[in-house]
């Protein structure tokens, strides 16, 4: 599992309330981990601050799920 | 047809404990529900002292082991705590606590829309407001969550109830300062007579112990400061060596309900809602006129929307706030009463679980029904040297068992705004 993938999913863990077996590559936020719109803004902006990276609203639109968000992060570290 | 409104429901997060029955115990026998301020580190403020909720975790003078500390983790998930203030959580147990006592659960579309709710406050989130404000400062406008705006308004309290418990009907806040919680029940007691509604989820919350709360009212010379070392002792209405309020937090909730609803499914009845009053003083922003005449209109107002003389009221709970205003009061009522204030009777539970702000008016409600229901008046603690002389009886430290079937609460706040609810037994 990749060091990016863990620390998305601790966020995702805590921001959620989720149960950590749910919370797979796969999961999406909102029909898995019962999110709703604004607390994925709560998340983009734990990920921004966690990675201290830039998430504009027009990508954030695309992470809907976990597997979304660490590809992102990935190809922004990469960048 | 006059529609009559009954309280067939209680719920209370008060400084005494969480629930009702744990509270109303303390408060009759003479508890106090003041300590050092836990909340945050009091260095520098003239006042130290508050009566806050004994939590489980230890603050507030609470503790796993102790009987009636609040637990918010049985009320919400650490995810949805996040999304509210602590007067939107206090809300919200205290609304469960009421709606099961009353043994309502609306499901079908019909009762859902014939239900509604009005819980108001006095400040909201003030507390996340401020630390909100320090993170905009520190961090910028990218980093505020989301859940700032939804976690600090105060009509979220109603809304977030609405929420939980699927209740349809009129969604309503009320924001008087301190009369809060008395106008939200008389505005919604008013809604069921009004046929807009069948039942009412109505009250008040607050949670001001926060740095710039506290910092505020000691600004205001409101708060008490000479009685640092002594907390328990520092809420002392009427009493001579009184100085300034205390501040309290939590929240009383109680369902409202049209008396023919209520009979019709069985429901327990405490109280009936007899009669509201309102008034404005047109003053002082916050001091009341020396002659009370702001709170006395309300309580004759209130009389008279009740239909009864005055002098049938068998007890009074004070608004009492333990600050030189407590006489100007006093005053008022007993012109109110009138040929009653020689054997009436009169108390401030502030003196017990101190100035709830917006909820004190609910809370205070609460208890009054609770007086009607045991037939006893609850006590005015620390009364040791009364400032006043009065034929009336200020039921000093000890609760008074008495015939009571008709009380009246007084609830007055900053601007000059009053409120007076008159309930009455039913048999």
């Amino acid at each position: 599992m990749s060091e990016v993938l863990e620390r998305v999913r601790k966020i995702v863990i805590d921001h959620l309330d989720a149960d950590p077996d749910k919370v797979t590559d796969k999961a999406s936020f909102i029909d898995d981990l019962e999110a709703d719109s604004l607390d994925i803004v709560e998340l983009v902006m734990a990920f921004e601050e966690e990675f201290d990276i830039e998430i504009p609203d027009d990508s954030a639109e695309h992470i809907l799920t976990v597997g979304d968000a660490v590809n992102y992060i990935q190809e922004k570290l990469a960048a | 047809m006059v529609r009559r409104v009954v309280i067939t429901g209680l719920g209370l997060v008060s400084p005494l404990g969480a629930g009702v029955e744990i509270s109303w115990k303390r408060l009759l026998e003479g508890q106090s529900g003041a300590g050092p301020i836990t909340a945050f580190d009091t260095t520098d403020y003239a006042c130290t002292v508050a009566c806050e909720i004994p939590m489980v975790d230890g603050r507030g003078g609470g503790g796993p082991d102790i009987e009636g500390s609040f637990d918010p983790s049985k009320v919400l998930s650490n995810k949805e705590r996040r999304k509210v203030d602590d007067f939107i959580l206090y809300a919200i147990a205290a609304a469960d606590e009421a709606l099961d006592d009353a043994n309502w659960h609306p499901e079908s579309d019909d009762d859902q829309f014939r239900t509604g709710v009005m819980i108001g406050s006095g400040i909201g989130g003030l507390g996340i407001i401020a630390d909100t404000a320090l993170e905009l400062k520190e961090k910028g406008p990218k980093r505020i969550s989301p859940f700032f705006i939804p976690s600090s308004l105060i009509n979220l309290a109603s809304g977030q109830v609405s929420i939980r418990h699927g209740l349809k009907g009129p969604n309503h806040a009320v924001v008087t300062a301190c009369a809060t919680g008395a106008h939200a029940i008389g505005d919604a007691a008013r809604l069921i007579k009004s046929g807009d509604a069948d039942v009412m989820v109505a009250g008040g919350a607050e949670s001001a112990i926060v740095p710039i709360g506290i910092a505020g009212f000691i600004a205001c010379r409101a708060l008490c400061t000479a009685f640092n070392d002594e907390p328990t002792k520092a809420s002392r209405p009427y009493d001579k060596d009184r100085d300034g309020f205390v501040m309290g937090e939590g929240a009383g909730v109680v369902v409202l309900e049209e008396y023919e609803h209520a009979k019709a499914r069985g429901a327990k009845i405490y109280a009936e809602v007899l009669g509201y009053g309102l008034s404005g003083d047109a003053y002082h922003i916050t001091a009341p006129s020396e002659d009370g005449d702001g709170g006395y209109r309300a309580m004759i107002a209130a009389a008279k929307n009740a239909g009864i003389d005055p002098a049938t009221i068998d007890y009074v709970n004070s608004h009492g706030t333990s600050t030189m205003a407590d006489g100007i009061e006093l005053k008022a009522i007993e012109k109110f009463l009138g040929e009653r204030a020689a054997t009436g009777t009169v108390s401030s539970t502030k003196s017990a679980i101190g100035h709830l702000l917006g909820g004190a008016g609910a809370v205070e409600a609460i208890f009054c029904a609770l007086a009607i229901r045991d037939q006893v008046a609850p006590p005015t603690i620390n009364l040791d040297n009364p400032a006043y002389e009065t034929t009336i009886d200020l039921v000093p430290h000890k609760a008074k068992p008495m015939k009571i079937d008709t009380v009246m609460s007084n609830s007055f706040g900053f601007g000059g705004t009053n409120a007076a609810l008159i309930l009455g037994k039913v048999d």
